[in-house]
């Protein structure tokens, strides 16, 4: 689904990614970590298209077309979402209004007509009981006035309208308490099939006990320097990652 | 990829074009260019007008010519050569339309080209237009109607005729001639425009309409609006205004008084899109309106407004809180693009105990261009426990537009309490990043965010006017992206 060949990229001409390879299939979960100013935001924020970002070498194929000749909203419409680490307020403009309007430029790109009123709603209703989100925050103007677990919530339910193929979930678990975590995690769960794959990114391993990766790699320098299965995770919460620093220093 | 950069979106933005830039090909009656006494005497004789009314021109011209422009505001223009300006042009056909079908078929296509279609209008949304091509009322519909309630709702040239008294009793009563320059101008020489009656204790059933078009080249629009809501009685009026593309200024000086009596509300409300020029700052309408009204015991005005339109807007719909308890609103949206100058504002003036007012403003800078919020908050003497409450916020959407605010407050009452808020913003680039990557276009995510920014406002509108204002805001400000 996702294949990443020896990417380079940069920000005000200073190299944050240098050569990272990554191949994601369908129906896989893959977990990103390491330490601060590894690269890990840098890592979502090129993927979904950010303009301060310079690509200066490599590939990135996305169900095998060329995701950087894209424009973010054309990536956003191909199936990639972004679930983000500060999610943005937009004051004036409910959360159902934003909703339908992403859903239905998703679906003209995809060749379908604008979903009815009446689906639409029965698809709110439906999606933001699997993120226990209050119906009251469903007509609030996006992420106003929100609580730090409202608005991560707000995203997974946000990913659960737009069905995405690819999900990345950047630092999702900060800011969570353990019962917020929870709700994210069954609902990141819930939405799991063979068909799509997820992509969290992540500084600490407790996430990594709800939402279970079959592949963990760990990111250090602009490189992913280290790949195991979940375990590994476990390892790099005992250990730290200064082993992994001297390793590649 | 490449960048999409705030000098892009500029770009973009420069190139919009005005999609109301057509010019109706219609016979006008124009009277030679310049202004003096005689000038006077020939547009009130070709208006059929009574002597006191051509005394009261005659007395407000002596006065404006006495008066100098103002130059306090925040605008920049070159300065009008008043004797290069016809003062009259009204479509050459001399009887009025007995019926719809009498009406100049090039005419009509005007109106539907500015999607006011008549029958549309009178079948679908029950609003009563008033339609004023340069100085002459050509079409009002629904007259019948309101007849039955006692409600008069006509030209203001035909109240002159049939409601003299009404028009000499209240008439210059809320905006004298010596207010101000373009008062006194707009005293000597206005044209047409509507009148409005509401008899006492009647709630009037439906949105009453004006359209303003400025057809004729080389000509000014000088219309005069008088809404009378008599004791207890309620209407809402909706005014909207466009002009065709021209390289040249024209100039825009209207009057608009209203008239809450004791209980009464009014609320007024207006789309203004007046050709603002080109790019670059050539042509476009001069618009310097005088609007206020007053309140008696336990009245309410409330103005609403979207601003997108005209080179350089000047314009404080303004209330005169007289009576007891009466209620002002001011809620306003002011676009300006390219190289457009808006100073807009209100005043609120509280005589009257317990009185209220109630400011919203809302700026969207873009391009080179210069928005200001002008307006006073008057409390004095007797105007106890008098509340004021003023909220102002700018959003800049390029790095060469200016916003700027000029709040003034006087308070001669220790009892009053008067709050003042204030914003600044740029439209988020996160923003904009947040949209897109929900599968959202530039456009429509720069519609969302401006129509959200704009809520409180567009929600005071009467609904068929909010689309038309949400589609004008988008249309002034979204680029095509490339």
């Amino acid at each position: 689904m996702l294949k990443i060949k020896n990417l380079h990229a940069s920000i005000d001409g200073k190299a944050i990614l240098k050569g990272l390879n990554l191949e994601i299939n369908p129906g896989e979960v893959h977990a990103i970590m390491g330490p601060n100013g590894a690269g890990k935001s840098t890592l979502a924020s090129v993927l979904a298209g950010h303009e301060s970002y310079e690509i200066t070498e490599g590939e990135i194929l996305f169900e095998g077309k060329d995701l950087t000749a894209l424009p973010i909203e054309d990536r956003a419409r191909e199936g990639l979402f972004l679930a983000f680490q500060y999610p943005v307020e937009i004051p004036g403009v409910s959360n159902v209004n934003f909703l339908k309007t992403a859903l239905n430029e998703i679906r003209e790109y995809a060749g379908l007509k604008p979903l009815s009123a009446k689906d639409f709603l029965q698809l709110v209703k439906e999606k933001s009981a699997l993120v226990e989100l209050d119906s009251s925050l469903a007509t609030r103007s996006v992420n106003e006035g929100f609580s730090g677990g409202e608005k991560k919530r707000n995203e997974i339910f946000q990913m659960a309208m737009l069905n995405p193929k690819l999900a990345i979930l950047d630092e999702t678990d900060s800011g969570l308490d353990i019962d917020a975590l929870r709700i994210v995690a069954s609902g990141v769960n819930a939405l799991k099939t063979k068909e799509n794959a997820t992509l969290v990114i992540t500084h600490y391993q407790r996430l990594l006990d709800y939402i279970v990766p079959d592949f963990v790699h760990v990111l250090f320098d602009g490189r992913i320097v280290k790949t195991g299965g979940k375990d590994l995770a476990l390892e790099l919460e005992e250990k730290g990652y200064d082993w992994i620093k001297a390793e590649h220093a | 990829m490449k960048k999409y950069s705030e000098d892009d979106l500029a770009t973009d933005l420069k190139n919009q074009d005005y999609k109301f830039g057509f010019v109706s090909d219609i016979d006008s009656d124009t009277i030679p260019c310049g202004l003096n006494e005689d000038i006077i005497r020939l547009i009130s004789e070709k208006k059929n007008e009574p002597d006191w009314l051509l005394a009261s021109r005659l007395s407000a011209f002596e006065q404006w010519l006495d008066m100098k422009e103002p130059a306090w505001a925040h605008v920049k223009y070159k300065s009008i050569d008043f004797q290069a300006i016809a003062y009259y042009a009204a479509p050459k056909q001399t009887k009025k339309y007995e019926s719809w079908d009498d009406v100049d078929p090039e005419m009509k296509a005007t109106m539907t080209k500015l999607g006011i279609s008549m029958v549309e209008q009178q079948r679908l949304t029950g609003v009563a237009v008033d339609f004023v091509m340069d100085s002459v009322s050509v079409a009002t519909s629904f007259k019948e109607k309101l007849g039955e309630l006692g409600i008069i709702f006509c030209s203001f040239s035909e109240a002159v005729q049939e409601h003299p008294d009404l028009v000499k009793r209240y008439m210059g009563t809320v905006i004298p001639p010596q207010d101000n320059y373009y008062a006194a101008l707009n005293s000597a020489v206005f044209t047409d425009g509507s009148f409005c009656y509401i008899p006492k204790g009647v709630r009037c059933p439906m949105e009453l309409s004006t359209y303003f078009r400025i057809n004729a080249g080389g000509t000014g629009q000088f219309e005069r609006t008088l809404v009378i809501a008599d004791e207890g009685a309620y209407a809402s009026y909706l005014e909207g205004c466009t002009a065709p593309q021209r390289d040249e200024n024209q100039l825009h000086a209207a009057v608009v008084e209203l008239i809450a009596l004791e209980e009464a509300e009014i609320k007024y409300s207006t789309v203004q899109n007046w050709y603002p020029g080109d790019k670059n700052g050539v042509g476009g309408i001069f618009n310097f309106v005088t609007k206020r009204g007053v309140c008696e015991k336990n009245a309410k005005i409330s103005w609403t407004q979207v601003e997108t339109g005209s080179a350089v807007t000047w314009k404080y719909p303004s209330c005169i809180l007289k009576g007891d308890n009466s209620i002002g609103e001011f809620y306003s949206v002011a676009v300006t693009n390219n190289h457009q100058y808006a100073d807009t504002g209100t005043k609120m003036v509280h005589l009257g105990k317990n009185t209220k007012s109630t400011i919203i403003s809302k700026g969207i800078s873009a391009g080179k261009s210069q928005n200001s919020y002008r307006g006073l908050v008057q409390i004095h003497k007797n105007a106890v426990n008098a509340r004021n409450f003023s909220q102002c916020d700018s959003l800049l959407m390029s790095s060469e537009c200016g916003a700027h605010t000029f709040p003034y407050i006087e308070c001669k009452n220790p009892t009053a309490k008067i709050e003042h808020e204030a914003t600044t913003s740029k439209i988020g680039e996160d923003q904009l990043f947040y949209c897109k990557q929900r599968g959202i276009s530039e456009e429509k995510a720069i519609g969302l965010i401006v129509n959200g920014y704009c809520k409180e406002v567009l929600n005071k509108l009467p609904m068929e006017f909010a689309v038309e204002a949400q589609k004008l805001l988008t249309l002034s400000l979204e680029g095509s992206v490339g």
